[in-house]
C-alpha cells in the first residue's frame, strides 16, 4: 500500500514547515518542522489531541496562511510565501474545504451556496449535480436555516467539490454532527475521494474515523509522531461514534 | 467606578469610529443651530445697542419742501418724543482718480447743538465748523474707497453748480447701515457715499432757506405709530410729503431685517434633519450592540440587575455619544458664529459687535440633541428589556431568509450569488436598508438644497441683467422731462442707443394694507430694460392696469381683477385707482409696473420720462462720464456693468461659503450612515465573508459583497434625495424669503448631479473605509469561531 501511494505523485508536499504564533511577548510553536506529502487520489486522516497542530497545517495545506520556516509545494509550485493573489487563485483554483461549522451563507439557497463556487470555478459540475452527490438533491432549494445540520454540512461538501477539486480539506467535518449525520457526511466524503479522485485530508477528534482512510498521520506537539498507510479501509458505515 | 460604568466606556472605546461618526452629524446640526442663532441674537443685539446710542429715529418722512416752522407741530403730535427735520438729497459727484461719477446721499447736519436724531458717529477726524461751507463729514466706507482722508477734497454738483468740499472727517450712522444707491441692489462704498453738511451750506446749495423736506423722529413709549404716521403726512401733505414711514420701510433696517430673518429661518429649517438622521444611527448602531450583548444582558438580569439599571446602562452610551456630538457642535458652532459675526460685522460697518453668549441656544440645542440620540436608543433598549434572561442568554437564532414574491422576481433576474447576497440582505433587514437609504438620501436633499442657491442666483442674475437691465448705463433725472429729452440724450458722447422710462415713488393701499413702493411706467417697445417674469421671462405690459410682483400682491392681498388706489407721493402727487391686470414672479424688485399709455392718461399728462437707460459705445464711456459730471438734469449714473460685478462678487462669495460648509455636512452625513452600515454589516458578516475568502474569493469579489449593497442603496437614495431635495428647497425658500428677497425654487440638472455625485463619491470612501478592515479578518479564525 505505501509503495503505490509512492509511485503516484504528490499532489501537495510540505517540507520543514515551522509554524510561530507571536502574540506579544509569547511564542507559540503550532508546527515544528513538519514534512508531509499528499498523492493523488489519497485519502489521509489527520489525528490528534487539541492544540497538536492539526488546524494550523490544515490552513497552511490550503493556502490560508504562510509557514513561518519550510516550504509548501502545491504539484511543482512553490507555494511558499507567493503573494495573496496567488495563494487566493490556488484555493480558488485547486482546493475545496470542508468546516465543522459549514459556513454557508445563509441569505443563499442550498443550490445557490454551491453556485456560489462554480460562478468562479474553471471547469465546474453544476450545482445540481454536486449536490446530487452529496446526497442532497431534494433539498435543493432550501435555505441553510430550513436544513438539519447534517443536510447543511453535505451542502459544504456539494459546495466543496462542485469546482473539481485536487484537493479536498475537511476540518472536522462532523464534528457538529450526530453519529447517523456525520456517517452520512463520511460516506459522502469516501463517494467523492473514490469516484473523482480528490486527494483527501480529512481532520478528526474521532480516532474511529482513521479506519476509512488509506493513510493515518498523527500530530503531536506540532510534530508528525506516525505516519502509515491503513491496509484494512473500511466503509464509513462500519464506523462506530 | 462602577463596573457597569468600565463596561459602558470599553463598549464605546470599541465603537468609537461609529460614535464618532453620529457625533459628527449630530454635531452638524448643533452647529447650524447655534451659529445661526447666536449670530442672529448678536446681530440684533448689537444693531438694538447702535440704534439706542446713536438714537436712530423710529419714524421717517420725506416732502419737497415744508417749512421748519411746522416742525414745533410735528414735535407736538401725541407720541412723539424728538422731532428733527433736515435737508437731504442726491448729488453727483466728481472725485479725483475716478472717471465716472459718483452719487451720494447728502444729509443736513442741523446748526444749533448739533444733531439729536440719527447721529453721526464720527470714526476719525472732526465735526464740520459750522461756519466754514465748504466743510463736510464723509462716510467711512466711501472715505476708505477714495481714500479721501481729513483734509482732501472733492467736487459736488448740487442742482447743477459745481462746489468743491473738504472733508473733515469719517463718519458711520445708525440710519445707513446697509447704504445703496437709488436703482442698485448691492452696497457700492465706490460708488456711493454719504455726505454729512452743515445745514446752512445744505440749504443754500438746495434753495430750501427756513424749509426742510426730510423729518425724522423718535416716539415716546407707547406711543401708536401708525397714528403718528397719519399725523404726520397730513400735516407734510401741503407740503408734498411722500408719505411716512416706520422702520419697518427704512431701507436700511429693511434689508437689515431681512438678513437677520434669513439667519432665523437657517437656524430653525436645517438642524431637525440632522437630529433625525442622528437618531436613526444611534438607533442602528445600539441595536447592533445590544444585539451582539444579548448574552451579556441575560448575565446582568440573572444577576439581578434591574430592567432599569440595564435600560439606563445603555442609554447612558447614547447619552455619551450625544455629549461628543453636543460639545463638538458647541465648538464648531462657536467658531463659526465667530467667522459669520466678523463677516456681517464688516459687511455692515458694525462700529461693535456685541458677542452675546446665548445660553438659550445651548440649552435648547442640548435639549434637542439628547431628544434625538435618546430617542433614537430607546426602541433597540425596549427590545432588550423584553427578553427574559434565561432567553437573552442563549445566542439569538440564525437569520432565517424565505423566499417571497420579491425573491421570486429577483430569482428571474438570474443574476450572480454575490449579487444575490446583497440583495437577500437589503430584503431580510429592510428597516436598517430604510435607514441607511433615508440618511444617504437626506444627506443628498442637504446638498441639492444648498446648491440650487446657485441656479436661482443665475435665474436672478440673468432675469435682473441678462434680460431685465440690458442697458449699460441709466441716467436718473432730477425731475420728469418731456421725451424730446431723449434727443438730447442720444447726442451724448457714444451714446448709440436710448430708452425711456419713468418712476415715482407710490403708496399703494388695499383697505387697512398699503405699501410704500415705487411705480415704474414702461414704455411701449422698450428693449433695453424690460419687466421679467423670473419663470416666464419678458412681461408685456397690458393695456390698462397694473403688474405686480407676487410678494407684493400678497402683501397688499390683491390678485389680478381687484383694484388698487395708487397714491402718487410725488409731482403730479395724484390719486389714481387701477385695476391689477397680472401678478409676475420676481426675486428681486419690489415695484409695481404699468404701460406707460395707461399710466399717463389716467394722470392726464403728456408722456414723460425721468430715467434714461443708454447702449454706450465702451471707448466713449470716459467721455460720457465726463460730460454727465457738467450735466445738472443728471441726479445720478447707473453703470450696470458695475453692478453687476458687485452682485456677482458679493453673492458669489457668499455661496461660496455656503456650499463649502454644507458640503461638509452633507458628506458627513453620507459618511457617517454608510460607515455605520457598513461596519455593521462586517461585524455581523465577517463569518460569511472570510468563507468566501477561503473558497477562494479574491479580496475585490468579496469587497463587492460589502461595498455593492451600500452603492446600492446609494444609487437608490439618489431619487429620494433629490425628491427630498426640491422639498428642502422649498423649505429654505420658505425659510429665508424676506419682504425684500424672494428666491426662485429652479433646480437644474447640474445641482441635481452634483449633489449625486459628492454624495455617492462620499459613500464609497466610506464603503471603501470599511472593507480595507475586511483585509484584516483573520481568515482562519474567523472560520473557526462562531459569534
Amino acid at each position: 500500500m505505501r509503495d503505490e501511494s509512492i509511485t503516484r505523485s504528490a499532489v501537495l508536499r510540505v517540507e520543514g514547515v515551522t509554524r510561530v504564533f507571536r502574540t506579544g511577548t509569547v511564542e507559540v510553536h503550532a508546527l515544528r518542522g513538519v514534512d508531509l506529502a499528499l498523492h493523488e487520489g489519497e485519502m489521509m486522516v489527520l489525528l490528534g489531541a487539541s492544540g497538536s497542530g492539526k488546524s494550523t497545517l490544515l490552513n497552511i495545506l490550503g493556502g490560508l496562511d504562510q509557514p513561518t520556516q519550510g516550504r509548501v509545494f502545491f504539484r511543482d509550485q512553490d507555494l511558499t510565501r507567493v503573494s495573496d493573489t496567488r495563494l487566493t487563485a490556488f484555493r480558488r483554483d485547486h482546493v475545496g474545504f470542508v468546516f465543522q461549522f459549514y459556513n454557508l451563507v445563509p441569505s443563499l439557497t442550498a443550490r445557490e451556496n454551491v453556485a456560489l463556487v462554480t460562478e468562479i470555478a474553471k471547469n465546474p459540475m453544476s450545482p445540481e449535480e454536486a449536490l446530487e452527490r452529496a446526497g442532497l438533491a431534494h433539498r435543493m432549494d432550501h435555505f441553510p436555516a430550513e436544513l438539519s445540520g447534517g443536510e447543511q454540512q453535505r451542502v459544504a461538501i456539494a459546495r466543496a467539490i462542485a469546482k473539481r477539486p485536487e484537493l479536498l480539506l475537511c476540518d472536522e467535518p462532523t464534528g457538529a454532527l450526530d453519529s447517523k449525520t456525520g456517517i452520512k457526511v463520511l460516506e459522502a466524503l469516501d463517494e467523492v475521494n473514490r469516484d473523482l479522485g480528490t486527494a483527501t485530508i480529512l481532520i478528526t477528534h474521532n480516532a474511529d474515523i482513521q479506519r476509512i482512510a488509506e493513510r493515518v498521520v498523527v500530530l503531536a506537539d506540532g510534530k508528525v509522531v506516525r505516519d502509515e498507510p491503513n491496509p484494512e479501509r473500511i466503509a464509513p458505515s462500519e464506523v462506530s461514534w | 467606578m462602577r463596573a457597569l460604568d468600565r463596561k459602558l466606556l470599553r463598549d464605546l472605546r470599541l465603537i468609537w469610529a461609529q460614535a464618532l461618526a453620529i457625533a459628527l452629524v449630530l454635531a452638524c446640526g448643533i452647529m447650524l443651530m447655534v451659529a445661526a442663532q447666536g449670530t442672529q441674537r448678536s446681530l440684533e443685539q448689537t444693531r438694538a445697542a447702535y440704534y439706542e446710542r446713536f438714537r436712530f429715529a423710529d419714524v421717517f418722512a420725506q416732502a419737497t419742501r415744508a417749512p421748519r416752522a411746522l416742525l414745533p407741530e410735528i414735535a407736538a403730535i401725541d407720541g412723539v418724543a424728538l422731532a428733527e427735520g433736515r435737508i437731504a438729497f442726491h448729488a453727483v459727484l466728481d472725485i479725483a482718480g475716478m472717471e465716472e461719477p459718483a452719487t451720494a446721499r447728502v444729509v443736513s447736519l442741523p446748526a444749533e447743538g448739533g444733531a439729536i436724531l440719527n447721529l453721526p458717529l464720527l470714526r476719525t477726524g472732526r465735526m464740520p465748523d459750522p461756519v466754514r461751507p465748504e466743510e463736510v463729514l464723509i462716510n467711512e466706507p466711501f472715505g476708505e474707497a477714495h481714500d479721501l482722508v481729513p483734509g482732501s477734497s472733492f467736487r459736488g454738483i448740487f442742482d447743477g453748480q459745481l462746489r468743491e468740499l473738504t472733508v473733515t472727517g469719517w463718519a458711520l450712522s445708525p440710519e445707513f447701515i446697509y447704504t445703496m444707491a437709488p436703482g442698485t441692489f448691492m452696497p457700492d462704498d465706490r460708488r456711493f457715499g454719504l455726505i454729512w453738511m452743515n445745514e446752512a451750506a445744505a440749504a443754500s446749495a438746495k434753495g430750501m432757506d427756513g424749509a426742510m423736506n426730510d423729518v425724522a423722529l423718535t416716539l415716546t413709549r407707547g406711543a401708536d405709530e401708525r397714528a403718528v404716521i397719519d399725523a404726520l403726512d397730513r400735516l407734510l401733505d401741503p407740503y408734498g410729503g411722500t408719505g411716512a414711514f416706520g422702520r419697518d420701510r427704512q431701507e436700511s433696517h429693511a434689508f437689515l431685517d431681512s438678513e437677520l430673518e434669513q439667519l432665523a429661518g437657517l437656524a430653525l429649517f436645517m438642524p431637525p434633519v440632522f437630529l433625525i438622521v442622528a437618531a436613526f444611527l444611534v438607533n442602528m448602531v445600539l441595536g447592533r450592540l445590544i444585539g451582539i450583548e444579548r448574552p451579556q444582558i441575560g448575565l446582568m438580569r440573572a444577576v439581578g440587575y434591574t430592567r432599569a439599571e440595564v435600560a439606563v446602562h445603555y442609554l447612558k452610551l447614547a447619552a455619551l455619544i450625544g455629549v461628543m456630538g453636543l460639545v463638538l457642535g458647541w465648538g464648531a458652532g462657536w467658531w463659526l458664529r465667530n467667522g459669520m459675526l466678523a463677516l456681517y460685522g464688516d459687511f455692515f460697518r458694525f462700529p461693535f459687535v456685541l458677542r452675546d453668549f446665548n445660553i438659550a441656544a445651548v440649552v435648547i440645542s442640548a435639549v434637542l440633541g439628547l431628544a434625538a440620540v435618546l430617542l433614537g436608543a430607546m426602541r433597540a433598549v425596549l427590545a432588550a428589556l423584553r427578553l427574559p434572561p434565561a432567553e437573552a442568554m442563549s445566542p439569538p437564532a440564525p437569520p432565517v431568509f424565505t423566499r417571497g414574491w420579491l425573491d421570486r422576481l429577483i430569482y428571474g433576474l438570474r443574476l450572480r450569488q454575490t449579487s444575490m447576497m446583497i440583495l437577500r440582505s437589503i430584503l431580510r433587514w429592510p428597516a436598517r436598508a430604510a435607514i441607511t437609504l433615508f440618511g444617504v438620501s437626506a444627506s443628498i436633499a442637504v446638498l441639492v438644497a444648498s446648491y440650487f442657491f446657485f441656479d436661482a442666483m443665475e435665474v436672478m442674475t440673468d432675469s435682473v441683467f441678462g434680460q431685465g437691465n440690458r442697458q449699460q448705463v441709466t441716467l436718473t433725472l432730477n425731475q420728469a422731462q418731456t421725451l424730446s429729452v431723449l434727443d438730447d440724450a442720444l447726442a451724448l458722447p457714444g451714446v448709440r442707443k436710448v430708452e425711456g422710462a419713468y418712476a415715482v415713488p407710490v403708496r399703494l393701499v388695499n383697505g387697512h394694507r398699503d405699501r410704500l413702493s415705487a411705480l415704474q411706467g414702461h414704455f411701449a417697445g422698450a428693449e433695453l430694460s424690460r419687466l421679467m417674469d423670473d419663470e416666464r421671462g419678458a412681461v408685456a405690459l397690458p393695456a390698462e392696469g397694473l403688474v405686480l410682483p407676487a410678494l407684493l400682491a400678497r402683501a397688499l392681498d390683491v390678485g389680478p381683477g381687484d383694484r388698487l388706489r395708487v397714491e402718487l407721493l410725488a409731482a403730479p402727487r395724484e390719486v389714481l385707482d387701477l385695476p391689477v391686470a397680472a401678478v409676475i414672479h420676481q426675486s428681486l424688485g419690489q415695484e409695481a409696473h404699468i404701460g406707460a399709455p395707461a399710466l399717463f392718461s389716467a394722470l392726464r399728462l403728456a408722456p414723460q420720462v425721468n430715467q434714461i437707460h443708454l447702449l454706450v459705445d465702451t471707448d466713449a464711456m470716459s467721455a460720457l462720464h465726463a460730460q454727465i459730471k457738467r450735466t445738472p438734469a443728471v441726479a445720478s449714473l447707473t453703470d450696470w456693468s458695475e453692478v453687476r460685478r458687485q452682485f456677482d462678487e458679493s453673492l458669489g462669495e457668499n455661496l461660496l461659503t455656503m456650499v463649502a460648509i454644507y458640503t461638509v455636512i452633507g458628506v458627513l452625513i453620507a459618511i457617517g450612515v454608510v460607515y455605520n452600515a457598513a461596519r455593521i454589516q462586517l461585524a455581523e458578516r465577517s463569518h460569511e465573508l472570510a468563507s468566501l475568502r477561503v473558497m477562494g474569493f479574491t479580496r475585490g469579489e468579496v469587497g463587492f459583497v460589502l461595498v455593492g449593497e451600500m452603492m446600492l442603496l446609494s444609487l437608490l437614495a439618489v431619487p429620494i434625495g433629490w425628491f427630498l431635495g426640491g422639498w428642502f428647497a422649498a423649505g429654505m425658500i420658505e425659510a429665508v424669503s424676506t419682504d425684500v428677497v424672494q428666491i426662485p425654487l429652479l433646480i437644474s440638472r447640474r445641482t441635481y448631479a452634483a449633489a449625486a455625485a459628492v454624495v455617492v463619491l462620499a459613500s464609497l470612501v466610506a464603503a471603501l473605509m470599511v472593507r480595507r478592515r475586511l483585509d484584516r479578518v483573520e481568515l482562519a479564525t474567523a472560520l473557526k469561531a462562531r459569534q
